[in-house]
């Protein structure tokens, strides 16, 4: 059980996916104005990691691996992935208009997300069992909301700032992720 | 444009990391030493000019509709023929890039050229516009992983440079120092394109991404809350 929390926290604070792994850096950059945005987009981000572990793990584990196909991984996962986020997006607008509402039109964005793919070949990077790599996706997909969040709260205050002219626009957007990513390394040893 | 305009243009007017400011995630995350910048831009090279004359022959076949899955698998499989090509011969670059090999497939340079350039030329140009893409963004690799590595362990390609002047600061071979040097290049970029009348990049290389269409319906929904 503590094995599975240190995992789920290791997500959030030590190996965060935006800030330490740099995979899902276009939302990170791009999306995140609004605080608001920010929490809908990775709630979005959640759903679709945990629902692609859960199907990619047993494909990979259960039917790849038996039949020694193992180099087909990046290309059946992508698809797979692809094909999820499609079906999910149809589900939602069938099934939850009022969450399709709030959450479908962050779906397309997520297909060529590099944190989704990301994180499912971590798993068997990581050698995680199917209990074990569901709270990794768990853990990763909050640690991508808290960075999310947290960087468009800091993204609000640099608006109204008074920035050099060199800097504003994108190199100040990155000199500040540098500065959340500096105060997240003060977890380092904290978990796991 | 004549043909070595186009294989110019992606490594200093159009450079694909500094001017057009896509693949940002390989750039952060693997350029902590100059070694691994030659590594990933190799690769991603080969993906490149692979899945760019794929593309480019194929550019009267795949229905319109379905082209950015089409695209997708495509460049898929040139990035599984690449990594195990990198397994088999270069295993240590294969750990030193762990899953970010893999991920050439969601590299959106390698997209945005299919969608921008390959899909509507011919196969030669295809070529010259995938290679000359690709030198850029590995000289910018290379560059960003050497001032990594010198600042933050003394070394360039693994050779000990600073010995004893100065004090390695480890903090620039973690991930702020990525996410820091990358926002100080593009600055650095931005007041020499000034210089040469060009408009400086503020913000990500959104034009040339394939969900841009989702990302602005995001943005707009997000400014009117």
């Amino acid at each position: 059980m503590s094995n599975l929390l240190t995992i789920f926290l290791a997500g959030i604070l030590t190996e965060n996916m935006i800030l330490s792994k740099f995979l899902g850096i276009c939302p990170f950059l791009g999306v995140s104005k609004k605080v608001n945005t920010a929490f809908s987009m990775s709630l979005a981000v959640i759903v679709v990691m945990l629902i692609s572990t859960l199907v990619t793990y047993p494909i990979y584990a259960y039917i790849l691996v038996p039949a020694g196909r193992e180099y087909l991984q990046t290309i059946v996962f992508i698809l797979i992935i692809a094909a999820l986020v499609q079906f999910i997006e149809m589900a939602l607008k069938r099934y939850m208009p009022p969450l399709y509402n709030a959450l479908g039109i962050y779906l397309p964005l997520i297909t060529t997300n590099c944190a989704v793919l990301g994180i499912t070949l971590l798993h068997f990077t990581k050698e995680l069992n199917y209990l074990e790599a569901i709270f990794n996706a768990l853990g990763a997909g909050v640690g991508f909301m808290v960075a999310m969040v947290l960087f468009a709260g800091v993204r609000q205050r640099i608006e109204s700032a008074d920035i050099p002219k060199v800097l504003q626009g994108l190199p100040i957007t990155l000199i500040s992720a540098a500065i959340v990513a500096l105060s997240f390394l003060g977890f380092a040893g904290i978990v796991g | 444009m004549s043909k070595l305009k186009v294989f110019t243009n992606g490594i200093v007017k159009e450079n694909p990391v500094l001017r057009l400011v896509l693949g940002t995630c390989p750039t952060l995350a693997v350029t902590t030493a100059a070694i691994n910048g030659i590594g990933m831009g190799v690769a991603a090279t080969v993906v490149l000019v692979c899945s760019n004359i794929a593309i480019s022959l194929l550019r009267n076949i795949i229905p319109n509709r379905v082209r950015i899955p089409a695209f997708i698998t495509i460049i898929a499989g040139f990035v599984t023929v690449v990594q195990m090509l990198v397994k088999a011969f270069l295993p240590a670059i294969d750990k030193a890039l762990g899953i970010y090999l893999p991920l050439i497939v969601v590299n959106c340079i390698i997209l945005a050229r299919a969608e921008m350039f390959a899909c509507k030329n011919p196969v030669i140009p295809s070529i010259l516009d995938g290679l000359g893409m690709g030198i850029g963004f590995t000289a910018t690799l290379v560059l960003m992983g050497a001032i990594r590595e010198l600042l933050g362990a003394g070394t360039i390609f693994g050779i000990t440079v600073t010995a004893g002047a100065i004090e390695p600061m480890l903090v620039f071979i973690l991930p702020p120092g990525g996410f820091f040097v990358f926002g100080l290049l593009v600055a650095l970029s931005n007041v020499l394109a000034e210089k040469m009348g060009k408009k400086p990049v503020t913000t990500l290389g959104c034009a040339n991404c394939p969900s841009r269409s989702a990302c602005k319906e995001c943005k707009e929904v997000s400014e009117n809350e």
